[in-house]
């Protein structure tokens, strides 16, 4: 472990592949100007992977701009190799490999004609290339798709095709920005070995962005950004490390899992809680006594157990320390119950899907699934882009004509239903997508009005949405300009103006930063506690842990369905007793694989 | 690589611009060959809109729907009714009251009215003549003007057959004898089907480029691009060049539909056609180009081409509204508009000839605007985000 | 229902006219386009380049050049005296015609021989060229008339007494003027309708729309209201600058004019959410309203007649609104047309809205992508 303080001195920088020396970054739109780096300074090794770590929004994608040429620093100055990029912008460039987010890639170019551009740009000899190619193909995987065109690959293997056109001609640095975002696990544990291996077998100094917390772990020096500062760097064990003696996993039998996690959390010697499995992960505060008694008053039978701290332990309670706690509500009220909500309180499944199947053209994006959700009940669907997960989503919605199967949501076919059947559901879409021109509370009018609310249900329920979503101080700034974080909570508040029975949520929480997600998730947990069902998709998949059941999607069919527990268990080997749901989903997505190629 | 290397690595070995430009070309290629909107851009749009433009747009009035009165019949008014039937710029219909004819007006059934009274058979061989009353349906003024040339024309026929009968010579003091140069037989066709090649690739050119550079912008290709040896005038020839292949593909076609189609003579050379045709597509493609750059935004660059090309074209070139009789403070604004030049040089090159008093001047003005708008778009091309 | 219709116009407005890009598109182009092409888009000619050539020394050719040389339609500008200088002249645009009087000119007209008076004009814009030979023709007529009084010589059998109406002094600007309404109001209803569902599919916003009870009918009435009221003020500010700056006469009767607009921008509306709502991306839109805008103003009859046109050219007229609305224009402002007399325009632009209108709302849950 190391000793080093996490603000490296200055002395040693002369030997490091890049220096960014208190740098500061100021986008102006209109006159408004958006501080998106505030004097940020900090070194890329050689030979070694960086890893930029932090939320949307805070700043990861502006360093890879600035490091690659692309943005001028406001103030403050960036060398690479001891070289002013500014002042030499195309000399630094010719020695960069840049992947930018979504790869780059010409979609409607094949494999082999990205691969032979990049060459052409990068003046790679004819001559050199059979040999790079194969060898980059090789590594890639993409060997037997050279004709294929880019658009048509999965996320995974644009993924990889990027990253081999970026390293058409070997580069000193190589800056990928965000390189594993919407891409299934399969494949982020490949990219990964890609780049372990050039690192090992070149020596080759990256510097990587990534919004999942796991992926620091397998960095040798991690940088934390928060809001455009660094709010720490070290080697992931320093910032694990002092986590040591603080993280237990508490079970308890009389209580459910999601109200022990309530519970936990509103403990104020408490810094996180998170559900695994049927425990409840806990960090408290540092030099706080634990037992059982303490964490859960008045519990019986409560299990604590010492785990091993994770990066993101030591990330989250950084960010605890710096962010003001006034976010953390430590309780969420849902309001009234409506009278169609009493009305409907009838048993049995109240989404019940069979043999579900939408093609487009001869491609088959959803294929015979089936499942069914209880009221009250948190049903997710886990799955990387393009498994299907949304086209099953907009089905059930109404928006997209199914090609075969059934589908009832409250008993009634929305697509065909009368246009008040659709007031029972809420709708948060992926990229909550709000009307960015308006203001938050023009938004809740307009989505109050849209469902019909008359005039003083509406004023009662913009005054809730402003008070339990915490919208008041913005509630008239312009929606677009506002954090993710914020963006997120009025989505949700819009798709909760009419008090819906039933609330589809699409990918809610992709790009927010771990605590709104955990705030997000507390409403959630609240929400299907009244008995409102509740069904999410997400590629998140420690969010799986949050659902009741749920299904794993790949390919637009289901691998499997059942509580979390359930389906890492049906993972559980001699040789890993203890599989996370990313383990699961990768065994499932492996089985499934082996038996296509079986069957072909 | 060792740790203590401190400088920077040595650039690459230049294999020259060629490569590079060699590999955009082919990329860009490659992508107009999948993605056929631009060659429907290219090829569909310039025959449809000349199709449909060349034989929709005509100020050529024929048959013309008259309302012929005729109060009191009489051998007289029988032939001048007959001099109006056998016009091909006519189609009469004859009333006996002057109420119908105009309720026939009203109606647009009729652009005018010839009036002949009950007293026209008595008149006629008075001293002072017989007046024939005309009302012209005078909303649309150039098609009231053409078609009160034409009454008069046919009156004066009707007359000089009139004289001849009666062994009179009936001939007017000054005869005036135009002569018409270019276009003799007077085919609007002839001059606004080369003025329309100018609006369509105006149209065409600013479309085609306009949304590329836009494209890689918001597609993050460009960002790519940007982090390697590649410079910002390569990226611009490397868009340039494939469109303007393109684009004179394009007009290839519309001057051949011009020529074979409807049958525009082509008095000038072929050679300088083409080549100020493809001066003028180097306008157009460097307005799209500039348009592109600075709007960054597929979306927001197409809004702009389409306010900035269609209709100033269609209005402010002189193809079909002389320049010079527009306010002057208008005529200075159409000195901005390249079609404004192109429509001069393609209608004296069709119908004239190679003069090189009308071309030369027209030339220089499109190179002026094709190295301000090349010039203007490679400064303000960044290879930087900001 | 009419609670969620103002909500939804309510919001439409806002994304409208909150943004500054938006609020210029919306009114800068529209009133730069009026005044540009208001004074630019006419057939009268004036100031016309000619030159003379006259080889003959008597007083009466003196007086029919002092009559062309007074009129402000015509600028003499250059003096030949020798056949080879005609040439360069036509060619070069320096002059758009020559008048050549022969040696004999007023000889022949002192001995009752007729006058030859040759003009020669550069037919490259044979429409220019015409219109030059009318007015010419017209001028020398005149002095016709008064050469045949004063020296008393017969006059012709018959006269015409030319009137026209509507339009005594035959301006182009007053055919023009009312069409550009027209013209321009279409322009900025596709613009505002030809987006409005294509940027909604884009940012997500309209799935979140279409989960709501809001039926198609009241997405449509929420989405073509804004479009109506946005263009009822453009075109009342158009007509105001066209009846007050540019004079022309507004004979008939406001209520006639405005029915007529309703019915147009019922069915541009139409069109423009029908494209809207095919489109998937902004991109399509404005690539579909550019398709449609461009053959519909040019097969109008604002600049050339739709009677010139070859006939099956017309019918394809029959599907363009702004057709119809060009004849109401023209009709209602310069022959002052009864509401009666224009049936025949109003029920085709009532049929395209309503069935473009289905059409989009039937799109709104049927175009996927």
């Amino acid at each position: 472990m190391l000793t080093k303080d996490s603000t490296s001195d200055s002395a040693n920088s002369a030997g490091q592949v890049l220096d960014f020396k208190d740098v500061t970054k100021v986008f102006k739109s209109g006159n408004r100007s958006v501080e998106a780096l505030q004097g940020v300074s900090f070194q890329v090794r050689p030979g070694v992977i960086t890893g930029l770590i932090g939320p949307d929004g805070a700043g990861k994608t502006t360093i890879m701009r600035l490091a690659a040429g692309l943005l001028i620093p406001s103030s403050g100055r960036i060398t690479f190799f001891g070289v002013d990029i500014l002042q030499h912008p195309s000399r630094v460039q010719s020695s960069l490999g840049y992947m930018p987010q979504h790869f780059g890639l010409y979609e409607d170019l094949t494999v082999r004609e990205n691969l032979d551009l990049y060459a052409d740009l990068q003046g790679v000899g004819h001559s050199e290339r059979p040999a790079r190619y194969s060898q980059l193909l090789d590594m890639t995987g993409l060997a037997p798709f050279t004709s294929r065109l880019a658009g048509q690959l999965s996320g995974g293997m644009k993924q990889k095709l990027g990253l081999a056109c970026t390293l058409v001609r070997s580069p000193s640095l190589l800056l990928l920005d965000e390189p594993t975002v919407g891409v299934d696990p399969v494949s982020r544990r490949e990219l990964w070995a890609i780049v372990g291996g050039l690192v090992k077998s070149e020596g080759m100094s990256v510097l990587l962005s990534t919004a999942y917390l796991d992926e620091a772990e397998r960095c040798s020096w991690v940088v934390l950004f928060h809001e455009g500062k660094i709010l720490g760097e070290g080697t992931p064990m320093n910032f694990s490390a002092p986590m040591k003696g603080r993280t237990f996993s508490v079970s308890a039998s009389g209580i459910q899992k999601r109200s022990m996690q309530q519970r936990l959390m509103d403990n104020p010697s408490v810094v996180d809680a998170v559900i695994q499995g049927e425990q409840v992960r806990v960090v408290v505060k540092s030099g706080v006594q634990t037992d059982a008694e303490s964490l859960l008053p008045g519990a019986g039978d409560v299990m604590l157990r010492e785990v091993e701290p994770r990066f993101e332990d030591g990330f989250i309670s950084l960010l605890r320390e710096r962010v003001a706690e006034t976010s953390q509500r430590m309780s969420f009220d849902i309001g009234e119950l409506s009278s169609s909500q009493a009305l409907s309180a009838a048993s049995g499944p109240i989404i019940k899907v069979q043999d579900l199947e939408r093609r487009f053209g001869d491609f088959y994006a959803v294929r015979g699934i089936t499942f069914d959700v209880g009221r009250g009940e948190i049903f997710g669907l886990l799955g990387a882009n393009g498994a299907g997960k949304s086209t099953t989503f907009r089905m059930l919605c109404g928006l997209l004509p199914a090609s075969g199967g059934t589908l009832r949501v409250a008993g009634l076919d929305l697509r065909h239903s009368a246009a008040t059947a659709r007031g029972r559901i809420g709708y948060m879409s992926q990229k909550f997508s709000l009307y960015g021109m308006l203001s938050v509370l023009e938004n809740l009018q307009f989505f109050g009005s849209a469902y019909g609310l008359d005039r003083r249900r509406r004023a009662t329920r913009i005054d809730w949405a402003l008070e339990q979503f915490e919208l008041q101080p913005v509630s008239s700034d312009t929606s677009a300009d506002l954090p993710l974080g914020y963006k997120q909570r009025l989505a949700l508040a819009c798709a909760l103006m009419h008090e819906p029975d039933i609330l589809f949520l699409d990918e809610p929480t992709s790009g927010v930063d771990p605590l709104a997600r955990r705030e997000f998730w507390r409403r959630i947990s609240a929400l299907a506690e009244r008995g409102i069902t509740v069904m999410v998709t997400t590629h998140f998949m420690e969010e799986a842990e949050y659902c009741d059941r749920l299904a794993i999607m790949a390919a637009g069919e289901i691998l499997a369905l059942g509580t979390p527990e359930q389906i890492k268990d049906r993972m559980r080997t001699d040789s890993q007793p203890e599989p996370t749901m990313e383990d699961a989903f990768i065994g499932l997505l492996e089985e499934h694989e082996r038996m296509e190629a079986n069957a072909a | 690589m060792s740790e203590t290397s401190q400088s920077l690595p040595p650039p690459p070995v230049r294999f020259g611009s060629l490569m590079r430009m060699n590999g955009l070309i082919r990329k860009e290629f490659l992508q107009i060959l999948r993605d056929p909107s631009s060659i429907a851009i290219a090829f569909l749009m310039p025959f449809f809109l000349l199709l449909l433009f060349g034989y929709g747009v005509s100020l050529d009035a024929e048959h013309v729907p008259v309302a012929l009165v005729v109060e009191a019949p009489d051998p007289e008014t029988a032939s001048l009714a007959g001099s109006f039937m056998a016009s091909r710029y006519f189609s009469p219909t004859v009333y006996s009251r002057m109420s119908e004819a105009i309720t026939a007006m009203n109606e647009r059934r009729a652009d005018a009215i010839v009036h002949l009274r009950s007293d026209f058979g008595r008149m006629i061989y008075s001293s002072g003549g017989a007046p024939i009353q005309v009302i012209i349906e005078g909303s649309d003024a150039n098609t009231g003007r053409l078609v009160s040339g034409y009454i008069e024309g046919t009156v004066q026929i009707w007359l000089a057959q009139q004289a001849r009968f009666k062994g009179q010579s009936l001939q007017a003091p000054v005869d005036m004898r135009p002569r018409i140069w270019f276009n003799s037989e007077v085919r609007s066709q002839n001059f606004l089907v080369p003025g329309l090649i100018a609006v369509i690739m105006t149209l065409i050119g600013a479309l085609l480029t306009s949304m590329v550079v836009a494209r890689e912008w918001e597609r993050g290709t460009m960002e790519a691009l940007a982090v390697t040896p590649v410079t910002m005038t390569e990226i611009l020839l490397g868009k340039l060049i494939p469109y303007f292949i393109l684009g004179m593909g394009g007009m290839i076609l519309a001057v051949s539909m011009a020529y074979f189609l409807f049958e525009v003579p082509l008095r000038g050379s072929l050679w300088l056609l083409i080549a100020t045709s493809a001066l003028f597509l180097l306008v157009a493609l460097g307005m799209g180009l500039l348009i592109s750059i600075i709007a960054r935004n597929q979306f927001v660059a197409g809004q702009v081409a389409i306010i900035v090309t269609f209709l100033p074209a269609f209005i402010l070139s002189g193809f079909i509204f002389d320049i010079a009789s527009m306010p002057v403070g208008v005529q200075v604004i159409t000195h901005l508009i390249a079609a404004r030049y192109y429509v001069a040089i393609l209608q004296t090159i069709f119908l004239a000839g190679d003069i090189w008093s009308v071309i030369v001047p027209n030339t220089m003005a499109l190179f002026v605007m094709a190295v301000f708008f090349l010039g203007v778009s490679r400064r303000k091309a960044r290879k930087r985000l900001d | 229902m009419w609670r969620r219709i103002v909500a939804l116009m309510r919001k439409e407005f806002l994304a409208i006219l909150k943004d500054k890009k938006s609020r210029i598109v919306l009114i800068g182009p529209p009133i730069i386009q009026l005044l540009v092409f208001g004074y630019a888009a006419t057939y009268d000619l004036n100031q016309v380049p000619f030159a003379v050539y006259n080889e003959d020394q008597g007083e009466a050719s003196r007086d029919l050049l002092a009559k062309l040389r007074l009129s402000p339609t015509f600028h003499e500008v250059a003096i030949v005296t020798h056949d080879a200088e005609i040439a360069p002249l036509i060619d070069s645009k320096k002059a758009l015609l020559l008048i050549h009087l022969g040696p004999d000119f007023s000889r022949n007209l002192d001995q009752g021989i007729p006058a030859p008076l040759q003009v020669i004009v550069d037919g490259r814009n044979s429409n220019t060229a015409m219109i030059a030979l009318n007015y010419i023709q017209s001028i020398v007529e005149v002095f016709n008339k008064e050469w045949n009084a004063t020296q008393q010589l017969g006059t012709p059998r018959a006269y015409l007494v030319i009137r026209a109406w509507f339009n005594p002094n035959l301006e182009s600007r007053w055919f023009i003027v009312p069409g550009i309404i027209g013209l321009l109001t279409l322009v900025v209803t596709m613009l505002v309708t030809a987006l409005s569902v294509a940027r909604e599919r884009e940012q997500g916003t309209f799935d979140q729309l279409l989960v709501t009870p809001m039926r198609p009918t009241e997405i449509v009435l929420g989405k073509a209201l804004p479009g109506f009221i946005i263009g009822f003020a453009e075109a009342t500010l158009i007509m105001v600058v066209a009846v007050y700056w540019f004079r022309v006469p507004l004979l008939g009767h406001l209520v006639t004019l405005y029915i007529g607009l309703f019915l147009f921008l019922l069915s541009a509306i139409g069109v423009g959410l029908m494209i809207s709502s095919i489109s998937l991306t902004q991109q399509q839109g404005l690539l579909g309203a550019f398709l449609f805008l461009v053959p519909s103003i040019i097969l109008s009859g604002f600049t050339t007649p739709i009677a010139n046109m070859p006939p099956a050219v017309q019918y394809v007229t029959y599907i363009n609104p702004l057709r119809y609305f060009m004849v109401v224009l023209r009709a209602v402002f310069l022959q002052g047309a009864p509401f009666l007399s224009l049936l025949n325009q109003f029920w085709p632009m009532a049929l395209i809205g309503i069935v473009t209108l289905s059409l989009a709302g039937w799109l709104f849950r049927h175009r996927m992508s």
